[in-house]
């Protein structure tokens, strides 16, 4: 599978896009869709919540285990991926566009996200 | 983490050309699923699934008493089942928990009586200790054959007409929890009409050698079909949404079959004494003036799904546990199985919900199972 060169990425499997007006997407890998299975059920954080790096923001349900879903930046949320919420399947289908899940107005990043590349490294070890 | 090197079946090869992503299961790397869980679930209900379940645990019980032990060993009427039939029973131990749920098979009539007991992968050697222990003083041989069979199961409506192609055993003439031996793609196989889905289907037990060969020869007969090969994800949801027991969910140690809801397999009125016998007879008069908390299914309202250990709630009070919850591909919710007490166990008992992590999610209480076929 591919990870597309334009995101970077963290060690939790989430990617975020370059920030368009300081605004950034997030979304988890398909690396991460794929060891989920079939998601059932997202539960995103609201527009206007404050995520913090590195903790949790909401959780992934899957036919046998429920995952946190985590920030990958500090920030505020600016909008989140109802159609995700009402056919969380997009998450599965594509990762990477439709099934993206919130956008954050980003006002910290840890310097540890990685590129395309570490990521593929660190996902496939 | 254990230790022990995971064992492999005779199909590990093929799953993993097939690109199936694998799974620790009971100390054997398993099919997990090949795609998508939920389409090969989906496959199963409306057309068929190919199934490797040789991590299933096959003993092999021989000899003149061959019956009387097993009447002794365990809770069922063995020596009631006919030549080519089978029999859902359970092993208790003597203060009458249940050791392991199991099918008997009573091989059609050579000359001694054959039966094969098939354990849980999870429970196969303490069944098969249980039994060596449980044969003393009878004439009858219990026989290690977990390595001598391996298991494929064809599930789904359109598994008859798939395995028709492949022999000239009398499936027609074959009924549900029977089994009879034939030659199924040129290999000799027991055939036996059971499975673990809900659905019609069938479960061939061959040497290991011939699995592969018996595997190719049902994809390609099942190409027509829409056959895929299923993982052991959607055997959970499947067997689930039948309301079928899974033993380390459902059932266990500290459980006996009455307070599982499964009193009906315990056969008291068997000749001769059993391992259980007295303790299970209390807990049948137990159950009858006080009776237990009871397997119920539950249906969510909403989308978040029950998972085994979560409370089941009611009016703030904890009034039971789920035993195994997931998203039902058929019905579109999520379901559970759960033990509640008696009070809130009817079909339709207002104010129940689940405590999904804090969070009390109503749910409806419904009788099992949650899926029938239509025959």
């Amino acid at each position: 599978m591919s990870n597309p060169q334009q995101l970077r990425y963290s060690k939790e499997h989430e990617w975020l896009s370059a920030a368009d007006d300081g605004v950034s997407t997030v979304g988890i890998t398909e690396h991460a869709a794929n060891a989920l299975g079939d998601v059932v059920f997202v539960q995103l954080p609201e527009v206007g919540d404050s995520v913090s790096a590195g903790e949790t923001c909401g959780e992934l349900e899957s036919t046998k285990s429920v995952s946190d879903l985590y920030s990958p930046v500090s920030g505020e949320v600016t909008e989140v991926n109802e159609d995700v919420v009402n056919d969380p399947s997009l998450v599965n289908s594509a990762p990477f566009e439709g099934g993206w899940l919130f956008k954050v107005r980003v006002t910290d990043e840890p310097g540890d996200l990685l590129s395309a590349d570490e990521y593929t490294a660190f996902s496939a070890g | 983490m254990s230790s022990t090197p995971l064992r492999h079946t005779a199909l590990d090869a093929l799953h993993r050309s097939l690109g199936a992503t694998m799974t620790d299961f009971a100390g054997w790397d398993m099919p997990l699923r090949y795609g998508s869980e939920r389409d090969e679930h989906n496959a199963v209900r409306t057309r068929a699934g190919l199934f490797d379940l040789s991590h299933m645990g096959e003993i092999t019980v021989t000899g003149p008493q061959a019956a009387a032990l097993l009447d002794y060993a365990l809770v069922g009427n063995i020596g009631g089942v006919k030549p080519g039939r089978a029999r859902y029973t359970m092993i208790c131990r003597a203060d009458g928990g249940i050791l392991d749920d199991l099918i008997v098979y009573r091989l059609a009539e050579a000359e001694a009586p054959e039966y094969m007991v098939v354990a849980n992968a999870s429970n196969a050697q303490v069944v098969l200790d249980a039994l060596a222990e449980r044969s003393a003083g009878f004439d009858a041989e219990v026989r290690d054959d977990r390595d001598a069979y391996a298991l494929i199961a064809v599930q789904g409506p359109q598994s008859p007409a798939i395995l028709k192609s492949l022999t000239d055993a009398d499936l027609d003439g074959l009924k549900y929890y029977a089994g009879l031996p034939g030659t199924v793609a040129g290999v000799p196989a027991l055939i036996a009409r059971t499975g673990y889905t809900g659905e019609d289907g069938f479960e061939l037990f061959v040497k290991p050698e011939h699995a592969v060969e018996l595997w190719q020869a049902l994809t390609k007969a099942g190409e027509g079909a829409g056959l895929v090969p299923c993982g052991l994800s959607c055997r959970d949801t499947l067997r689930l949404e039948a309301g079928m027991p899974l033993y380390g969910h459902e059932l266990s140690t500290s459980l006996t079959p009455f307070d599982a809801g499964l009193g009906r397999v315990v056969k008291f009125e068997k000749d001769g004494d059993f391992v259980g016998r007295e303790a299970l007879r209390e807990a049948a008069a137990r159950a009858e003036q006080n009776p237990p908390r009871v397997l119920v299914g539950l249906v969510a309202e909403g989308r978040r799904v029950p998972r085994a250990g979560y409370a089941v709630v009611a009016g703030g009070e904890v009034i039971g546990e789920v035993t195994s919850g997931a998203p039902s591909p058929t019905l579109g919710k999520p379901i559970a199985m759960a033990y509640v007490d008696a009070a809130h166990a009817a079909p339709g008992t207002p104010g129940v919900g689940v405590d999904i992590r804090g969070s009390h999610e109503p749910y409806e209480v419904v009788a099992l199972p949650f899926y029938k076929r239509q025959k």
